[in-house]
């Protein structure tokens, strides 16, 4: 996916070099950066290095990563950690997997900057069990950074020491928010904690810890190589450099996209992604995976940053971007991710626990036909109550997808409620088969299909459904060789 | 927890100790010694969990506690082909839930459930990041991408 609007800095290296061989990493450039830090600066002129960047994290939340390492700097401990959060739960989005795949170094010498920054000198890369390519991969990498003197004591001989390891997820999405992942690193549940305190005063075990996402370290070796303000030329006022998307869905290509922020919805859906699958028509595009919103029409021209996508109730999210077209029910794609968030909420806390359960619960009276007009105001309350009272951000952020959609496609809800009516044809509940006489031959086949004898007509003359008998099992449908037989 | 339904034999047991020795018993490496043993045994059931705490001294208690709270581990064992289905976002939008359900239908069984001859298990996953390919079914190893519902019984099929 070759395009000018394109621009690769944390996807620099991927496809290009064999990432299990630290030779070809070093060629480009690789380990300089660590290099130059280690020799040249001090650990707070190395920070601010960062800051100046105006590199903010990618992993979602899109926190200053600079102010983020100055914190932990500032922090007084004999122990600190750098923690790689590699546990990419958002479905959808695989951008870390890619890197970690395809460029490991880069993330292993960001560790190292980091841990030099702030004065640690172990590292941690959690990463979900569901990854093994990109394990075996990061694994090679450690042992040939280590086999170089790039990771280990002294490294470089200046005197600064630093190795790391890995930690294996085991399937949970909460893990990604970090206060939850250093517990699951330390061997517990992975349930958040209440911030302050933060990782960066109190961390694993304790300890003052950096958690910072893959595609944020891959960033941070191009930024001392070519300088904070050649990063910070690139995208808007509030958010610089670029993102890397995973453009999926009902898109003519799909994959992985790194563009300047601030580049537009339409630019990114029309030009690389090619425009919506069999010339259909484009409905919304999901930004932000589960703790995001979907976003319409209306927003494809709105300059993709941090800011824009939260004031237009999205979010960046790590950066999974699902295209939807025509076929897709709005109320649908809410329910099915509040389903994803009520199995992943770890419980601790009841608006989360409780509160989605409800709101998926609503949604789904409302995709079976049984929701009223009432239902819809229940949403938007308990989903706004779940969003200011919820303890960590997933909780925070789960009622978005619902109440995105209700702000975006209102009269989709109230087709399902009032005229009990899926739009796009996707609630098996409110639709009913149907037969279409001109095209019905009178076959039978169907009538013999029925498991329920809900199929009358005589042989050679158009058939009828009794809806009032029929258990929607599909099997006339299928059986009909004429078309004959509709959902609608 | 109390009813026991498996007789662990003394090397399987042996076997447990030498992963908690592995991760020298400590308490902050739980997941990787449940990692390794699941690997080993295919599955965690309550006595292999009573072993484990046993030998790195903490609550049976808290070893289920984790044990349930993470999707990786499970108590039941899987099929000789555990199948996996990507529910994640992409596959969702491109039609997995009727790949799911042919899924169901052929093996006649429910999600998180084996089949009968221990065969063929089902579950589903969330999103194994290769999203261009939706939607996607695992097979053991296997994974096999843009899967419509008539190619289910051809996947089925390399398995009998």
């Amino acid at each position: 996916m070759v395009n000018k609007t394109q621009i690769r800095i944390a996807l620099r290296n991927c496809g290009l070099i064999n990432p299990e061989r630290i030779e070809e990493y070093i060629s480009e450039k690789g380990y300089m950066a660590l290099g130059k830090v280690l020799t040249e600066m001090s650990q707070e002129e190395a920070v601010n290095i960062i800051i100046d960047s105006g590199l903010r994290g990618r992993g979602g939340a899109g926190f200053p990563t600079g102010i983020k390492w100055d914190y932990a700097r500032k922090s007084v401990s004999d122990q600190k950690y750098v923690v790689c959060n590699a546990d990419e739960g958002d479905p959808g989005a695989f951008m870390d997997r890619s890197i970690l795949e395809g460029d490991p170094h880069s993330v292993l010498e960001a560790m190292a900057i980091c841990g030099y920054c702030i004065g640690a000198d172990k590292g941690l890369v959690y990463i979900r069990a569901e990854y093994p390519l990109a394990i075996e991969r990061l694994n090679i990498a450690i042992t040939q950074a280590r086999e170089f003197g790039l990771l280990g004591d002294d490294i470089m001989g200046s005197g600064f020491s630093f190795d790391i390891e890995i930690r294996y997820g085991a399937g949970a999405f909460v893990c990604g928010e970090e206060t939850a992942l250093i517990h699951s690193m330390e061997g517990e549940r992975g349930e958040p904690s209440l911030k302050p305190p933060f990782p960066a005063e109190s961390g694993y075990l304790g300890k003052p810890t950096n958690v910072n996402n893959v595609e944020t370290l891959a960033n941070i070796p191009v930024i001392y190589l070519k300088g904070a303000d050649w990063f910070s030329g690139i995208g808007t006022e509030k958010s610089k450099g670029t993102k890397v998307f995973a453009l999926a869905g009902k898109v003519n290509n799909v994959g992985l996209i790194e563009v300047p922020m601030g580049t537009t919805l339409r630019e990114v859906i029309y030009e690389i992604g090619g425009g919506i699958r069999e010339g259909k028509k484009f409905k919304a595009v999901q930004t932000g995976g589960p703790s995001g919103g979907c976003l319409t029409e209306k927003h494809l021209d709105t300059p993709i940053d941090y800011d824009n996508l939260i004031a237009n109730g999205s979010m960046m999210g790590s950066g999974g971007m699902i295209v939807m077209d025509e076929d897709n029910c709005m109320v649908s794609i809410a329910k099915f991710y509040l389903d994803f968030t009520v199995e992943e909420s770890c419980g601790k806390c009841a608006p989360c626990r409780i509160g989605n359960k409800r709101l998926n619960e609503l949604l789904g009276r409302i995709c079976e036909g049984k929701g009223t007009e009432a239902d819809l105001d229940r949403l938007r309350n308990l989903g706004e109550v779940i969003k200011d009272t919820s303890l960590c951000g997933l909780g925070q952020s789960s009622p978005n997808p619902v109440l995105s959609t209700l702000d975006n496609f209102y009269d989709e809800y109230i087709s399902h409620v009032r005229d009990k009516k899926c739009p796009s044809g996707v609630c098996k509940d409110l639709m009913e088969y149907f037969i279409i006489e001109e095209n019905c031959v009178g076959c039978t086949a169907c009538a013999r299909a029925c498991p329920v004898g809900a199929i009358t007509g005589e042989r050679k003359e158009p058939h009828l459904i009794n809806p009032e008998i029929c258990i929607m099992c599909g099997a006339c449908m299928e059986k009909c060789k004429f078309d004959a037989v509709i959902l609608k | 927890m109390s009813s026991v339904k498996i007789e662990l034999r003394k090397d399987q047991i042996e076997k447990i100790h030498s992963f908690c020795d592995t991760f020298n018993n400590a308490h902050g490496e739980l997941i990787n010694v449940l990692h390794k043993t699941q690997g080993e045994f295919g599955y965690l059931p309550a006595e292999v969990q009573e072993v484990i705490a046993d030998k790195i001294d903490m609550p049976v208690a808290k070893v289920y506690g984790v044990v349930t709270f993470y999707s990786f581990f499970t108590m039941t064992p899987k099929g000789q082909h555990p199948i996996s289905i990507c529910t994640g976002t992409a596959c969702y939008v491109r039609g997995a839930e009727n790949v799911l359900a042919e899924f169901k239908k052929q093996l006649d069984i429910e999600v998180g459930e084996t089949s009968e001859d221990g065969k063929f298990s089902l579950s589903c996953l969330r999103c194994v990041g290769a999203c261009g390919l939706a939607p996607v079914v695992q097979v053991g190893e296997k994974t096999y991408g843009r899967i419509a519902p008539d190619d289910v019984e051809e996947i089925l099929k390399e398995y009998l």
